[in-house]
């Protein structure tokens, strides 16, 4: 939890603020803290000047993709011709990520307030959130503030008295990473199981229900108030051109002070390893860092000096994902780090494309094999051939995310493979 | 059609329709793109992979990638092959017990593809593969589950889900553990699987495989012998046996679509139990005798029974040919309109309440048409179960975004799917209909045009709608009259609006008032005259519609030409070259009851059965025991044949040539498949033998052939009918004459009344014949099972529908239940004014509470035992859908 460990890198100003502050939660506190003026300002605005502001913040998708939050707005059909839908994606699944949570538990209103008014800025009547089925704790927590919400007039219908209509539900799903994925998390919620779909039609023209939908992030939501009352360029004043904004840190491994922190973007990626979380206990070295959540590839320490932005990561070989950096000290075997890796995503495959249900499970049982000590060299070549074929080749990332951390930790770490593998051709 | 673009495929510039995808180009190119989840019946799902090709330098998905003008399409390249070899290897290794070929064969579309792609079998060795054998899911009747060949391509969940509508299958578990089925540990019998073998026919690679059918030695097309969806099906022959079945793809009315009846539902024809030869009663006793024997002693005994005393009940199982000259024979050689058949008690009303409104009475759309529909209001007909592919046209509507309302007193199955469920009181239909057409006119979503430009009589309708008021419907229906007004405001907003009606409206003592209430409805909103629009009375057997077409109806000759119309009269006694008789005959009751109460000495029964099939059965039993001379003709010994003085053995449906008239009008071949099985002879030369042998002539025909030749000459609406026009696929009457398209939908520019215009009529309402009291106080209502078949003489004798549902259930809502005690499972005996029936109880709220529900496809549980024969005074309808009933344990 970032609270308890103050630093004068962390922010605080936008989502984390009342991080560990219970009072936070009961809409009474919440209102004399500033909560729901940036919606009393979205209900006498017009759609497309609320997504204006958005897009001109540089706000980007915080569920790991990054994509420009404004932007995917916009995509939204400007006529009605019936239903839209909003989609908050609470399935926060990714290993390593834990950000959303602390906003579900800690300030709901906050999330509350930033899907009402991207709901406004889409045109729709109905936003959903769907969290994790983990997450029941939490959960509760959401749902007393949605209550209060509705009760308050914040929520449903004619909107603080503006004739604005738009309801909120709170859906639990039942606890498979793959509803985390948008067309995966939206058939999820329509009572199918969570399996991606094919695009076309994107969720803007299809969603949920075929009604035009957009999925947006926890965390990407819950910086949309703040961004409307203080303006673009206040936002702006964190981060890079390509990166504004702060981020919520989500660190984690071995680390003397893991936890969660709201970072500038652009922070380099040393610093917060180092100095916000104090490197890794017991005066250990660090051997390698997967920065954005278990999905993005390896780093060594020798490579941590990157700036932490979108842009900065991609540069340096992997991506800033989800901001969930997960530290491996020198004693980490880093085959068993990859099959531990790997068996999560082989067994979260929704099993409808060969390569992802077919290709996931083989680079675990290789890479158990290998673990075990009845690996071959040549095993070393398949595990490259899968990279290959789980590479931008079915429906969703899914595959692609185990082939990140795979493809670079044989890069960076084959010694360790071939140590185990003890030359068997 | 769409335009035509021009793309580059692999460097030559080809031209291509704008909405087809790159798949589709690719294929009609002759240029194979490798695919194993495409299908082209389904929406993309784009989860095999195999179809990833290059479309301006991205991998895309051939198969839901649309193509757009100047796109460079490459299915050749490294990548892409590679891509290819990759992912059927992955498939190879687990999904195929490791091997390039399977025994499949080319029935494998993986072993086709793997040789396509170059896979080789040394490669796979270095996954080093465990063994995998998973077990077989045998639990199926008619189709067994291999997954260890499943490729999990989806389409049979695809299938079940977006033409079945059934979704009874999916994914189950996930990763590499995923395979097919309803739930983990559940097997496949244990789903809501229908059994229609839909996901069979498309499986590509045999996972999914037929048990009981052989490879054929040759098909023969023809028209399914069940309901009257009239699907087309290829049946298949070895030796003289039928062994396979599947459907006609180019056959409008099913589209190769088929149901569990229609696709297993044949065996019957090969049954050790079939009628082989003729059977004369001596010393009380049925023994086997010669045709001569048989045919001269019938002629003989009809001979003397001449005139009144002689009735014919026809069948709608016979052919139109076989109908006409059954009909021909009562009248033109026994002198007497005393013919009628089972239409009589299944859509009698809807003739005459369609004749009367509309000047028609026949379903107004295409089956086909159906699922273009905006709206479909489903009235007293369990679709999914007794219509099934019409079924599937509703899940059509519905999945385009149609809004399908549902009325019925039964929770049926199409109510999980319907925006709106009505659960009414059982005879309570013209007060919901005229509730709903109150709400309608009240707030003006009416079509004032359509009712005057097309209609007439519509001032003394609107003013019988006033009594109609919001607590009356309540009462009368028990439904909330909210609820009501929705659905008469979703049924008027959304057109084309189609009404479904089956014997739900039809089987009460105000059957033809029912059917005026829903021709007032479709009237009232303009929704006659329009395709995917209209009144639907879905008919019940293969040629219902035929039967009645040809007149086997004791007032009409063939085409509904009254009898007691001079001209028309003349017209059949100069053809015929007999005097003929110009009074209506009896009724299918009347004739019965004329036994004990009338006339009638000789009965000449056809391919019915109504020891079961008769309301009040146990009256019927007793006509034919006692009627001087009963002579029935079947393919098996019915019920009803241990009454015969004479039993005559039929060919079956698939043993003879002629023609079916389906529920949509379209009068479709039916072909000799194999030859008729033992002695057994069709009914046309039956009846035409008799007729020889009483000396009569008239009867002379070479072929079915030359008996159409001689229908259409005297049936205006068949007059352009010939075997030959439809050889491959029907044509829907009115087709007056041999240039005639056929016709998709009725009375477009006016209706075939005088004047022109459809008429509306003011409608009182009238409760059931009998309602429940302290002695007997619950409603008791009939229903089907998908898995049989009117009294299942056919279906019964289908081993794996018999596996499927083998009795009679009592069903009944759990308030009753434990108010009587009775658990599911119990015997229970339920007893009427008229007698009393036992079977087992089945404890289920898809019965309201207050009413019982039961088939009448089983003898051991004569369901119609308990029936009330109270009829309908226009249309002489039995009111088989509500009687008052005590159930207690047995």
């Amino acid at each position: 939890m970032g609270f308890p460990h103050d630093h004068d890198l962390e922010i605080g100003t936008i989502l984390s603020r009342h991080f560990g502050d219970p009072k936070a939660r009961e809409l009474d506190t919440w209102l004399t803290y500033g909560g729901y003026e940036g919606l009393k300002q979205a209900v006498e605005m017009d759609p497309g000047e609320i997504t204006t502001i958005v897009k001109d913040s540089g706000l980007r998708g915080r569920g790991g993709a990054g994509f420009p939050t404004g932007l995917k707005w916009s995509f939204m059909p400007q006529e009605k011709s019936g239903p839209h839908y909003l989609c908050c994606n609470a399935d926060e699944s990714e290993p390593g990520a834990f950000k959303d949570r602390e906003i579900l538990r800690w300030v709901p209103h906050l999330l509350i307030e930033g899907c009402l008014i991207a709901a406004r800025a889409i045109r729709a009547e109905h936003a959903y959130i769907y969290v994790r089925g983990e997450y029941f704790p939490f959960t509760s927590i959401l749902n007393d503030a949605v209550v209060e919400a509705y009760e308050a007039g914040y929520i449903g219908r004619d909107i603080l008295g503006s004739g604005w209509d738009c309801d909120l539900t709170v859906h639990i799903g039942a606890g498979a990473y793959i509803a985390g994925e948008e067309t995966g998390l939206m058939s999820s919620l329509t009572g199918g199981r969570a399996e991606p779909k094919i695009k076309p039609p994107f969720p803007a023209q299809s969603g949920v229900f075929g009604k035009p939908t957009t999925v947006n992030n926890v965390e990407t939501l819950a910086a949309v108030p703040m961004i409307l009352i203080n303006g673009a360029d206040w936002y702006r004043q964190w981060g890079t051109e390509k990166s504004p904004g702060t981020k919520l840190w989500c660190c984690s491994g071995h680390l003397v002070r893991p936890g969660n922190y709201e970072l500038e973007l652009g922070v380099p990626l040393k610093d917060v390893i180092y100095d916000v979380c104090g490197g890794a206990p017991d005066g250990k070295k660090i051997k390698a860092v997967i920065p954005g959540g278990s999905s993005t590839a390896m780093l060594t320490a020798d490579e941590l000096d990157v700036p932490s932005t979108y842009e900065g990561l991609q540069e340096a070989g992997s991506s800033l994902g989800t901001a969930s950096p997960i530290v491996l000290n020198e004693d980490t075997n880093i085959v068993r780090a990859m099959r531990r890796i790997a068996d999560f995503y082989a067994h979260e495959s929704c099993g409808q494309c060969v390569q992802c249900r077919e290709g996931t499970s083989w680079v675990a049982k290789i890479l158990k094999r290998i673990e075990d000590g009845d690996g071959r060299l040549s095993d070393l070549d398949t595990l490259y051939d899968l990279c290959e074929q789980l590479t931008g080749r079915t429906i969703c990332v899914l595959a692609d995310s185990v082939v990140f951390p795979l493809r670079s930790s044989l890069d960076k770490f084959r010694d360790e493979y071939e140590a185990l593998i003890g030359g068997r051709a | 059609m769409s335009p035509k673009i021009e793309i580059s495929l692999n460097g030559s510039t080809v031209e291509a329709d704008a909405s087809a995808t790159v798949l589709e180009v690719a294929l009609e190119h002759d240029l194979f793109v490798p695919h194993l989840c495409h299908h082209p019946d389904l929406e993309p799902a784009g989860v095999c992979r195999l179809c990833l090709v290059e479309v301006d330098g991205r991998m895309v998905t051939a198969c839901n990638t649309p193509v757009t003008a100047g796109a460079k399409i490459r299915t050749d390249t490294p990548t892409v092959q590679q891509t290819r070899l990759g992912a059927v290897e992955l498939l190879l290794v687990n999904h195929h017990g490791g091997t390039i070929d399977c025994e499949e064969g080319e029935a494998c579309d993986l072993n086709r593809i793997a040789r396509f792609v170059g896979a080789d079998e040394a490669r796979l060795g270095r996954y080093r593969p465990p063994d995998r054998t998973l077990p077989v899911d045998g639990s199926n009747p008619f189709f067994t589950f291999d997954p260890g060949l499943c490729v999990l391509c989806g389409i049979c969940v695809r299938t079940c889900d977006e033409i079945v509508g059934v979704a009874a299958i999916d994914f189950v578990k996930r990763g590499f553990d995923t395979t097919i089925g309803s739930a983990p540990g559940k097997q496949w019998i244990d789903s809501d699987c229908v059994s229609c073998g839909e996901c069979v026919e498309r499986c590509p690679t045999g996972s999914l495989s037929f048990t009981g059918f052989e490879t054929p030695e040759y098909e023969v097309t023809t028209t399914c012998t069940y309901c009257g969806c009239g699907c087309g099906i290829h049946l298949g022959v070895s030796g003289d046996r039928i062994v396979s079945a599947r459907g006609q793809r180019e056959n409008p009315s099913n589209e190769g679509r088929l149901c569990v009846k229609g696709r297993f539902g044949f065996t019957f024809v090969n049954s050790p139990e079939r009628l082989t030869t003729p059977l004369i009663r001596r010393n009380g006793a049925l023994e086997e005798a010669t045709w001569d024997e048989a045919l001269d002693l019938v002629a003989a005994r009809f001979s003397a029974a001449r005139g009144d005393a002689f009735a014919a009940i026809a069948s709608a199982k016979l052919t139109n040919e076989e109908n006409y000259l059954i009909q021909k024979f009562s009248r033109a050689v026994m002198g007497t309109n005393n013919v009628d058949h089972c239409a009589r008690l299944c859509h009698s009303p809807s003739v005459a309440g369609l004749v009367q409104s509309f000047g028609s009475g026949a379903m107004t759309s295409s089956s086909k048409d159906l699922g273009d529909a905006r709206c479909i209001f489903a009235i007293g007909t369990n679709t999914t179960a007794a219509h099934p592919i019409i079924g599937l046209q509703i899940m059509r509507s519905i999945r385009a975004g149609g809004r399908l309302i549902v009325a019925n007193p039964r929770e049926i199955e199409l109510a999980r799917h319907a925006d709106l469920f009505i659960q009414h009181r059982a005879g309570s239909d013209v007060a919901l209909l005229m509730g709903m057409m109150r709400v309608i006119v009240e707030e003006g979503l009416h079509d004032p045009e359509f009712i005057e430009s097309r209609c007439e009589n519509f001032e003394a309708f609107q003013e019988s709608l006033a009594e109609y008021d919001d607590a009356t419907v309540e009462e009368k229906t028990g439904v909330p009259f909210a609820k009501i007004a929705e659905a008469a405001r979703m049924y008027a907003e959304n057109s084309p609006a189609a009404i479904l009606y089956a014997m739900g409206i039809t089987q009460h003592t105000h059957g033809t008032d029912n059917v005026l209430a829903t021709s007032n409805l479709a009237m009232l909103t303009g929704n006659v005259g329009v395709p995917s629009g209209g009144v639907n009375p879905l008919r019940g057997q293969s040629n219902v519609q035929g039967a009645c077409d040809m007149g086997a109806l004791p007032n009409v000759y063939p085409g509904y030409q009254k009898v007691e119309l001079p001209e028309v009269r003349a017209k059949f006694e100069q053809a015929w070259g007999a005097d003929l008789d110009d009074a209506p005959g009896l009724t299918h009751l009347e004739i019965l009851r004329g036994v004990t109460a009338g006339p009638i000495r000789a009965i000449y029964l056809v391919g019915e059965n109504p020891a079961l099939s008769e309301a009040d059965a146990t009256h019927a039993r007793e006509a034919m025991e006692k009627v001087d001379f009963l002579v029935v003709q079947d393919i098996f010994l019915t019920e009803s044949a241990e009454y015969a003085d004479v039993v005559l053995p039929a060919a079956s449906f698939a043993e003879k040539d002629g023609t079916f008239t389906n529920t949509e009008r379209r009068v479709q071949r039916v072909r000799k498949v194999i030859p008729p099985v033992g002695e057994s002879r069709s009914d046309a030369w039956i009846t035409c033998e008799i007729a020889r042998r009483m000396g009569a002539s008239g009867f002379e025909f070479e072929s079915a052939e030359a008996v159409m030749e001689e229908i259409a000459s005297l049936t205006p609406s068949y007059g352009g009918i010939t075997h030959d026009r439809i050889d491959q696929v029907g044509l829907q009457w009115p087709c007056p004459d041999p240039s005639h398209p056929g016709t998709r939908y009725l009375h477009a520019e006016t209706f075939p009344r005088p004047g022109g215009r459809g008429r509306f009529v003011p409608l009182e309402y009238r409760p059931p014949d009998e309602e429940p009291d302290a002695e007997y106080p619950l409603v008791l209502t009939t229903e089907r099972s998908l898995y049989h078949y009117h009294t299942a003489t056919m279906t019964r004798r289908v081993p794996g529908l018999e596996t499927l549902r083998s009795e009679e259930l009592v069903e009944i809502h759990p308030r009753d239940a434990v108010e009587l005690q009775i658990a599911s499972g119990d015997r229970v005996r339920v007893t009427s004014r008229r007698g009393e029936v036992e079977a087992h109880a089945l404890v289920t709220e898809a019965s309201p509470p207050g009413t019982i529900s039961m088939t009448f496809h089983f003898h051991e549980s004569p369901t119609n035992v308990l029936t009330n024969a109270a009829w309908d005074p226009v249309a002489k309808i039995p009111e088989t859908k509500v009687c008052a009933v005590r159930v207690e344990r047995a």
